[in-house]
């Protein structure tokens, strides 16, 4: 199914954020060509812009910079040969079935004989012959996204946009459906001539699409375009199959890059500071420990989601911190520990306390956090005004949540204290503590390890 | 019952204490009030009041014109809340300005609007009209403003998912409204119609009632029987009264309310099957009703249809603009300016008004506001004293709840401005009665937030926290302290913002009144308000009524805006 001509073309899209010093790079750069008859996964972290560039796509939003071409035309407002299926169904709860597969062409002015027949055709083509007057909440995750997907449809769309569709469906729905729609889409039942759907999963990325463009964050990019050569159906157990998740979950995991751009800079200073993953740390250590009692204390990061049970995004997170931390590196799709991993992995609670402060210490943002504190009067800071700093390098939500792991981790460190009453964040030092309320800390206190 | 805690819920858009918009606004307020009591130095000295008949056969018409009227004030408020809030949460440089002055409005004790709207009106307009006409506008004022809120709250809070799937898929403005927006505020909106609808009671009773000196501004309604039956001592009468208007409460409850609840329980967001839906046997009966389907298939869903495609042919999806607009600044612009200068021109004309009070008369309207404080403070301890232990008897034990609770409801849900006269027929017999039965009367408006408050709060305490208080021995007072009352302490907070206006409100009815050809006064700054009214004084009155504005918007904002960020804030339970 290889494409002639391109329906859609990125050309330098970038989405930005807020104005002057506060503002901030969602989507950087992105050059992207959709052609007929592709089936493209965008694959990527939390937070790395895909489903903005699925708005940008569809004309919800309009990009800061660059051009959205369809058809070799600039985009202007909602592209109406564009469809959308949403991870949470976006189903109107007080609409029967029916009648939410007949809103976009209620919309169209199409006449009540026509809709319903091409509404019914729709739902019977999905599967859902006999749910025609069953709201939403009567019907399963499954059967909701199955709505989803006949109402995206009833426009008879060219280009059919799907934003995480199975990601909210328990495992054998999404399965199900996942195959249902490969089924649709490869018969060429339906007047669709290219889909793109957003994932962070990778396994899904490759059991479906033909073309994957992996995204990175800060800011979003594209960093890879792969094609997966592999005939429908697939089969995941295939070695062929497995050799592109491998490569898929290399080329995510792997962008080690040399220390000082690794580790970024502290806030304020010239250059990146480098976001602190949000992980908690009974997680990371769970996985230390999982990894110690493998042999040669290394696995594939593709097997490790599996035994740990955790979703692929999730699971880089962690890795990312046990790089950042340096208890592992990634070689090849392989996680290996270093010997500073394994040592923690097998250490007593007090100990791991004493090698992760050690470790943050030397993160330019713990550096900068601990000389603010010193600099302070009582080495205590209230917490808006670290986050105010926080906020030249990071969009507020997220100068947020990076002071919350910071004062988290700082926490488990015993580099620092929090009192929540008062709001303020206090250097850890011994004597010098004032003695903040007993709700204050406990939070931080040593926790028994998975 | 299916009283949902958020009925009392006092929606506070801003946590800061004091912003611009109060002095904007309450500048303009002052400008409005100089423009009233200007056209009311017109008005005639004489008013003569309605004969009111007591014979029960006239009951079916009093209480249709007071129904009438609630009916007319409800429209009006109902169509104010669409178009402003719908600005509001569309327009961002009107939001910017609209939010503001309803977060000040809502805070305003709208009765001590009556005399200068009375008098206004009635200086321009045929007598009865502007009775009438005040009567709608004072009900509308005390009903608009949580509804736009509620509606407001509500556009702002559609999920991003469900507006992006309406844009997605080209769906105009009028079909989003109908499928999307009204369905997604219904719930919110009924609940707050009925509050401001058993609220719009409270001030339809009192505005039928209404009379100083020589001017009755009464009106003939459900009120104004029981006053003048109260005012004869005429027992049976009063009888008659109270059960007609229980009556017309109960039957509105039946036959409006409940069946909209059990309508609009599909409209709720929740994807899950919910514990106990609404029922209603009205709405049930409708449902079967072969006429009512009739209704519908031939008449109601072939013109939706058409409007409809209407909408869908004559504005043909436009494509969409993928930042909203922030609108036609200019328009609003121009429109707020001519606004603002004629109220800031009404200002200055009440700086100019208030400059000829003398000093004595300031020393008056201070000494008012002491004593109405005073009565409310009272007025609210008792409220407390009797409400926390019941409330937390009912909330926590659901056998007391299941007999309790719906006697609470149907008490709460008489205005007690309509019990007034007959409480004065009781009160005035002994020395200091009236302040006495201010004092009363306040309560009796402002117990039930409080009490329904509580009962949301004790019924929200986790049932794990109240087995540890067991498992830990504590002693009664311990558990009270530690656990009780600061779980309580957001509830109480809400229901005693909600309950201080009522109490400020009542104070104009309560602390001047004409009762058995008799004008009995107490001191207070409704009394005075009263007095102005009577002796044509307008500076004082002016100055009276702007005065208790400014004490409840400070007290508002100094006392109860604090103590509920604290509540927010640290004594949250989630």
């Amino acid at each position: 199914m290889n494409g002639e001509s391109p329906l859609l073309r990125l050309m330098n899209v970038s989405q930005i954020y807020g104005t002057g010093q506060r503002s901030f790079k969602a989507v950087a750069l992105v050059n992207l060509t959709v052609t007929e008859g592709e089936f493209l996964a965008l694959l990527g972290p939390s937070g790395c812009g895909k489903s903005t560039l699925l708005r940008i796509i569809t004309g919800l939003q309009k990009p800061s910079e660059g051009q959205v071409l369809y058809r070799g035309l600039p985009l202007k407002g909602v592209n109406p040969q564009a469809s959308m299926v949403f991870q949470t169904f976006a189903l109107f709860p007080w609409l029967t079935v029916l009648e939410n597969v007949e809103v976009p062409l209620k919309a169209r002015g199409i006449p009540s004989k026509m809709r319903t027949a091409r509404a019914l055709d729709l739902l019977d083509r999905v599967g859902l012959d006999g749910f025609e007057t069953a709201y939403p909440r009567e019907l399963s995750g499954g059967m909701r996204q199955k709505v989803g997907f006949a109402r995206a449809m009833a426009i008879e769309p060219e280009l059919l946009c799907l934003d995480e569709p199975f990601s909210a469906l328990d495992v054998l729905s999404a399965e199900a459906l996942r195959g249902e729609l490969l089924e649709l889409w490869t018969s060429g039942n339906i007047p669709t001539r290219a889909l793109l759907m957003v994932t962070h999963s990778i396994e899904e990325a490759v059991y479906m699409a033909d073309r994957i463009v992996i995204m990175e964050k800060d800011p979003g990019r594209v960093v890879k375009d792969l094609k997966v050569p592999l005939p429908h159906p697939r089969i995941r157990k295939d070695p062929k199959f497995l050799d592109v998740v491998d490569r898929v979950y290399a080329i995510l995991a792997g962008q080690t890059q040399p220390e000082h751009v690794e580790l970024g800079t502290a806030p304020g200073e010239p250059g990146r500071t480098r976001a602190l993953p949000h992980i908690v740390i009974n997680e990371l250590a769970g996985l230390l420990e999982h990894v110690v009692e493998l042999p040669n204390d290394r696995a594939d990061i593709y097997r490790l989601a599996e035994e740990l049970k955790v979703n692929s995004d999730h699971l880089l997170r962690l890795v990312e911190a046990t790089e950042l931390l340096g208890f592992a590196t990634i070689t090849q799709g392989d996680f290996i520990l270093t010997s500073l991993g394994e040592t923690f992995g097998e250490a007593s609670i007090l100990a791991r306390k004493e090698m992760f402060a050690t470790r943050i210490r030397r993160l330019p943002i713990f550096q900068w956090l601990i000389a603010m504190l010193k600099a302070a009067e009582n080495h205590q800071l209230e917490w808006d005004v670290v986050q105010t700093a926080l906020e030249l390098e990071f969009p507020p939500e997220e100068a947020q949540r990076q002071l919350d792991t910071a004062v988290n981790w700082g926490r488990y460190a015993e580099l620092l204290a929090y009192d929540d009453n008062a709001e303020l964040i206090y250097l850890e030092l011994a004597g010098s503590v004032p003695t903040p309320s007993p709700e204050g800390r406990d939070n931080g206190s040593p926790q028994v390890v998975i | 019952m299916a009283k949902s805690p958020r009925l009392f819920k006092i929606e506070q858009f801003t946590v800061r204490i004091i912003a611009w918009g109060d002095i904007v606004v309450l500048v303009g307020l002052a400008g409005l009030l100089y423009a009233g009591v200007r056209l009311a130095r017109d008005a005639s000295t004489v008013i003569s009041g309605p004969v009111i008949s007591l014979s029960p056969s006239a009951l079916p018409l009093y209480a249709s014109l007071s129904l009438g009227r609630m009916t007319a004030a409800y429209i009006l408020s109902l169509l104010f809340t669409l178009v402003y809030g719908y600005f509001a949460a569309r327009n961002r440089r009107a939001e910017r300005v609209l939010l503001p002055i309803l977060d000040v409005l809502q805070s305003v004790p709208i009765l001590s609007f009556l005399p200068v709207v009375l008098l206004s009106f009635s200086a321009v307009l045929p007598q009865r009209l502007a009775a009438e006409l005040a009567s709608i506008v004072l009900i509308f004022t005390s009903q608009a403003w949580n509804m736009t809120f509620a509606w407001y709250q509500s556009l702002i809070t559609i999920p991003k998912e469900l507006r992006e799937v309406s844009t997605v898929f080209n769906v105009n403005a009028a079909l989003r409204f109908k499928i999307l927006e009204l369905p997604f505020a219904a719930i919110s909106l009924i609940w707050n119609s009925m509050m401001s609808w058993s609220g719009g009671w409270f001030f339809l009773m009192a505005a039928e009632i209404f009379s100083v000196g020589q001017r009755d501004f009464r009106l003939p309604g459900l009120g104004a029987y029981l006053h003048e039956a109260a005012n004869r001592g005429d027992i049976g009468a009063i009888l008659w009264g109270i059960g007609t208007l229980i009556l017309v409460i109960v039957a509105l409850d039946q036959l409006v309310w409940r069946p909209l609840l059990a309508w609009s329980d599909r409209f709720k967001l929740e994807m899950v099957e919910g514990e106990e839906a609404p029922t209603s046997w009205f709405y049930d009966a409708l449902l079967s009703s072969n006429l009512v389907n009739w209704f519908l298939d031939r008449v109601y869903h072939p013109f939706s249809e058409r409007l409809d495609t209407f909408f869908g042919s004559t504005f043909p999806t436009p494509s969409q603009p993928v930042v909203e607009k922030s609108g036609r600044p200019w328009l609003l612009y121009l429109v707020g300016s001519i606004g603002g200068m004629l109220l800031l021109y009404g200002a200055f004309g009440a700086g100019q008004m208030l400059l000829s009070i003398q000093l004595k008369q300031c020393a008056d309207i201070g000494l008012g506001v002491l004593a109405t404080l005073l009565r409310v403070v009272a007025a609210l301890f008792l409220a407390f004293a009797w409400t926390v232990p019941l409330g937390v008897a009912i909330g926590t034990s659901p056998r007391l709840a299941s007999i309790l609770q719906p006697l609470a409801q149907i008490a709460a849900s008489l205005p007690a401005t309509a019990l007034f006269p007959v409480v004065l027929l009781f009160m005035l017999r002994f020395p200091g009665g009236l302040n006495l039965a201010a004092i009363l009367l306040m309560l009796m408006g402002t117990q039930w937030y409080l009490l329904f408050n509580i009962i949301a709060g004790a019924a929200a305490i986790p049932q794990d926290l109240k087995y540890t208080t067991v498992l830990l021995h504590m002693s009664r007072w311990d558990r009270w302290r530690i656990l009780i009352l600061p779980a309580l302490f957001p509830y109480i907070i809400t229901g005693g913002i909600a309950a201080s206006g009522g109490a400020w409100n009542a104070s104009i009815v309560a602390e001047y009144v004409q009762f058995g050809g008799r004008t009995f006064h107490t001191v207070g700054i409704g009394s005075l308000i009263a007095d102005a009214t009577e002796a044509g004084n307008y500076p004082l009155l002016l100055a009276a009524t702007l005065s208790m504005i400014l004490t409840v918007v400070v007290i508002n904002r100094f006392w109860w805006r604090r103590l509920y960020r604290l509540a927010e804030e640290n004594y949250r339970m989630e």
